[in-house]
């Protein structure tokens, strides 16, 4: 019998699971095959959604589903906090003592904030009038205190990459203008987005594109700041050489870190838990039966739902290979695509990997689209808002997306040679 | 992919100086990096500069300023007094290894 155990039941793990019950099929009927997946809870946050909720745009329920009913019934679900994974023993450890015997592994356990890193943030003032919106609770506390602002500056501070959706800090800052529009005192609010990047985004191009439209929304930028501490009572932002930027109301996104297990399970992580990955391959670099998949890799790529959807497809043919010891193939690219929310129902799309800037073109059907890469439109807001639907109904359950591949496609893009970095189209 | 000559030596570097080829570099080299970025290399910069160039060379990828911070020896505050504009740059570049990926 082989056994496959999948660490995480969110967006990568949920979608793993359900794409090896399918290729699967027989053997797991048969009990030839088992597959196992362990969460610390049933709780499944619909994450992109909760951008939404500190605007109102979402209720907090929006976001909310459960991890079992996203399973096949023919999984096992194991409701338990992962203590540590043991590779040479091929052995997971629970926090009850109890083990889980593996011949596949999938670490699928995502990244989490941690605000405690930052001195300060979580000291005098967290929860009044400093906040974060990457958890279920957070978003939900931060709902009210932008209901009632009456006015000053509000700072979106990027405390260190990597993060999870790294477009988010650019959405929740362009939203914002949006939203005080609408309250009537966006003349009273000045907006700023402080990040350690030397831009708007990490790659250049859109960095640029991305400028722009900060610059026409009247939101200022602050670049290369890494945040040391956080002063709660007088309002500000230190780096670490001692620059500061005053706030009245802070939208933190907190340092991000792999699972906590992963610091016990040796040579599985780095010094930030992101487990160390093969960039193409997707196996763990700590041993062959490893695999890993979504934000909990160390890779150069976004961590996002859609990467994790395109890392499955390689995954799941990969971990294919590897049960019948032949050889992996290398055929990850990095590849991530991205709706920008700018606000006032428009939206931005991108399509990217690891060696190719976002360009702008048609996505996903060359010159047809109907989304446009890197600039806004109102269909790309309906995109958008429709992928919430597309999440539970087709991303989860491994489904195919028309049009939509896991390896990027150039046809339909602008500008190819100066922009693919030497990379042959 | 250009070239620029630093104490003598011709070594292929990008658009912002940082070496291409990391076995184009010796001491001697970055001690010469470091002056042109106006920094005269004391024990403690060392320390930071060898730590990035080890790791880079051991996982392929650089190591944050938290990271830094941690695993160097070197406390972050400090890190920022003994490279002003930005410790992981500055470190990567004197230490002869590409400009480290802003992470994505």
């Amino acid at each position: 019998m082989k056994r496959i155990v999948i660490l995480g039941a969110g967006t990568a793990g949920t979608i793993m699971a359900n794409r090896l019950r399918k290729k699967y099929k027989r053997e797991v009927g048969s009990g030839d095959f088992q597959i196992t997946v362990v969460d610390l809870d049933d709780r499944h946050i619909y994450q992109p959604g909760l951008l939404f909720i500190p605007f109102g745009t979402y209720e907090p329920s929006d976001t909310i589903g459960t991890r079992r009913s996203e399973l096949p019934a023919e999984v096992g679900y194991i409701q338990q906090r992962i203590d540590r994974v043991m590779p040479e023993e091929n052995r997971v450890y629970l926090e009850d003592d109890s083990v889980i015997d593996y011949d596949v592994l999938i670490v699928a356990t995502g990244s989490r904030v941690v605000p405690e890193e930052t001195e300060g943030l979580t000291g005098a003032g967290w929860g009044e009038k400093m906040f974060e919106f990457y958890t279920q609770e957070g978003a939900e506390a931060l709902a009210p205190a932008m209901r009632e602002f009456k006015g000053g500056n509000l700072v979106l501070n990027v405390t260190e990459m990597p993060i999870k959706c790294p477009i988010a800090p650019l959405e929740f800052v362009f939203l914002s203008d949006a939203f005080f529009t609408k309250r009537g005192i966006r003349d009273k609010v000045n907006i700023t987005l402080v990040t350690p990047l030397d831009g708007a985004f990490t790659r250049p191009l859109a960095a640029s594109a991305f400028g722009n439209l900060l610059e026409e929304k009247g939101i200022s930028i602050v670049t290369e700041f890494n945040t040391g501490a956080v002063d709660g009572p007088n309002g500000k932002l230190i780096s670490y050489d001692d620059k500061t930027v005053d706030f009245d109301l802070l939208v933190s996104v907190p340092v991000h870190m792999g699972a906590e297990f992963v610091e016990r399970s040796p040579g599985l992580g780095d010094d930030m838990n992101w487990v160390l990955t093969d960039p193409n391959t997707l196996q763990s670099k700590v041993k062959p039966n490893i695999f890993c998949i979504g934000d909990a890799t160390n890779l150069a790529t976004s961590k996002a739902g859609s990467v994790a959807h395109f890392e499955s497809e390689i995954l799941e043919e990969n971990i294919g290979h590897f049960i019948k010891e032949e050889p992996l193939a290398p055929a990850f690219d990095g590849h991530a695509n991205c709706f920008i929310e700018t606000g006032f129902n428009k939206a931005v799309l991108i399509d990217f990997n690891y060696d190719v800037e976002p360009l702008p073109g048609k996505f996903p059907f060359p010159h047809v689209g109907p989304l446009s890469l890197l600039r806004e439109s109102r269909l790309n807001h309906v995109g958008k808002m429709a992928f919430k639907w597309v999440y539970w109904n087709m991303l989860l359950p491994g489904r195919e997306i028309p049009g939509v591949k896991a390896q990027m496609a150039l046809r339909g893009k602008h500008n190819l040679a100066q922009y693919t970095g030497g990379q042959p189209v | 992919m250009t070239t620029a000559t630093i104490g003598g030596k011709t070594v292929e570097v990008d658009g912002e100086g940082f070496l291409q080829k990391p076995e184009q570099w010796d001491e001697e080299l970055g001690v010469e990096i470091a002056k042109e970025l106006g920094i005269e290399l004391t024990d403690r910069h060392w320390q930071v500069v060898k730590y990035m160039r080890q790791q880079v060379l051991d996982t392929g990828s650089a190591p944050s300023i938290r990271s830094l911070g941690k695993q160097s020896g070197v406390p972050i505050k400090e890190l920022y007094q003994l490279f002003p504009k930005g410790p992981a740059k500055m470190a990567a570049k004197i230490a002869g290894i590409p400009k480290p990926h802003g992470c994505i």
